[in-house]
């Protein structure tokens, strides 16, 4: 009789389960006809005072819904609350990002059919939220001004798993010594052709074309229905 | 610092496949990509905590991590790139195919009988 042990080949995905739920959830939001985008970024960046001016402008033509996580208070959903009455605040505790089924739980009772964009704005957090997939279909980082522009070479993950770049607080630009044209070529070193939005929600600059940009990505049926 | 809801997902896939065997679980093997978004450091740590009070408190992890692998598009050529820098060593186009990186796999289980 052997001793020896035996090896048992698995070879599955470890976050399986939150892939899996991810992908209904994006079939769901399909179907509906609903587009889905999530913000990552570190905390403080301006992910809040951008979704909120967004949400105020995309607000006068569509219908739009917002999640926000945190590890606690409700501040940031009071604060988009401002720009539409339809925001729910995700309190994760000691969790440092949002999955898939904090995602599907918070949305239970809304009915998806009647939304043009839902919201996602993950926990203040550059390394965690790479990991988990919420069936959005873009998904977006930000990177303010005011953090300098090696942040891309620090965090390559999420960089490299998001569609957009952001790049937030840009009036601030010349004050912190923000260099533009570096920061570029590290976003484009790390996710090379990806596309780089430059804003600033205070002053307005660059509101327009994110605006047109976010309205560009809606389903042409949902585009129709709400115009 | 996410490594330990990873280590808890782990755990609880270890255990579905492991009551599917006889015997004890003596180690298991996972699979790392530099792109995964996870540290290898912080998960072993975590997999002490996570493992602490179960069947699997003995239980060794191995973790392979693996490099990035990109493939050209343009020209075909495949390549490991660092990750701060990835473009075609060839042709120098800047968009390539992710081949590998990105795992975060349960690959094996080491079963004493």
């Amino acid at each position: 009789m052997t001793t020896q042990p035996r090896l048992v080949e698995v070879r599955a995905r470890i976050l399986k389960e939150n892939d899996v739920l991810a992908r209904q959830l994006r079939e769901r939001f399909q179907q509906a006809g609903v587009c889905v985008i999530s913000f990552v970024s570190s905390p403080g960046s301006g992910k809040t005072t951008f979704l909120e001016k967004l949400m105020s402008r995309l607000g006068e033509h569509h219908r739009i819904a917002a999640l926000v996580g945190d590890l606690a208070t409700d501040n940031d959903a009071a604060r988009l609350g401002r720009a539409s009455k339809q925001v729910r605040q995700i309190t994760t505790g000691t969790v440092c990002h949002l999955d898939a089924k904090m995602v599907a739980s918070a949305l239970e009772d809304w009915r998806l059919e009647d939304l043009d964009f839902l919201f996602i704005e993950n926990v203040g957090n550059l390394v965690c939220p790479a990991s988990y997939d919420l069936g959005e279909e873009m998904r977006v980082v930000l990177l303010s001004a005011t953090e300098g522009e090696d942040k891309p070479l620090k965090y390559p993950t999420i960089f490299n798993t998001a569609d957009i770049a952001m790049i937030t607080k840009i009036d601030l630009a010349a004050a912190a010594e923000f260099d533009r044209a570096a920061a570029h070529q590290n976003i484009l070193s790390v996710r090379p052709g990806m596309r780089i939005l430059e804003v600033s929600a205070k002053t307005g600059e660059g509101m327009a074309e994110t605006e047109a940009f976010f309205a560009s990505r809606l389903p042409a049926a949902s585009r129709r229905s709400s115009l | 610092m996410h490594e330990l809801s990873i280590a808890l997902s782990m755990l609880e896939q270890i255990e579905v496949e492991a009551a599917r065997h006889p015997g004890t679980v003596r180690a298991v093997q996972v699979k790392v990509g530099v792109l995964s978004g996870v540290d290898c450091d912080a998960l072993r740590f975590a997999w002490e905590i996570a493992r602490e009070g179960t069947e699997l408190a003995a239980t060794t992890l191995e973790i392979e991590r693996v490099p990035l692998l990109v493939r050209c598009p343009a020209c075909g050529v495949t390549h490991t790139p660092d990750v701060y820098a990835v473009l075609c060593p060839t042709c120098v186009t800047p968009e390539q195919d992710i081949l590998a990186g990105r795992e975060l796999e349960l690959t094996s289980l080491e079963i004493d009988p």
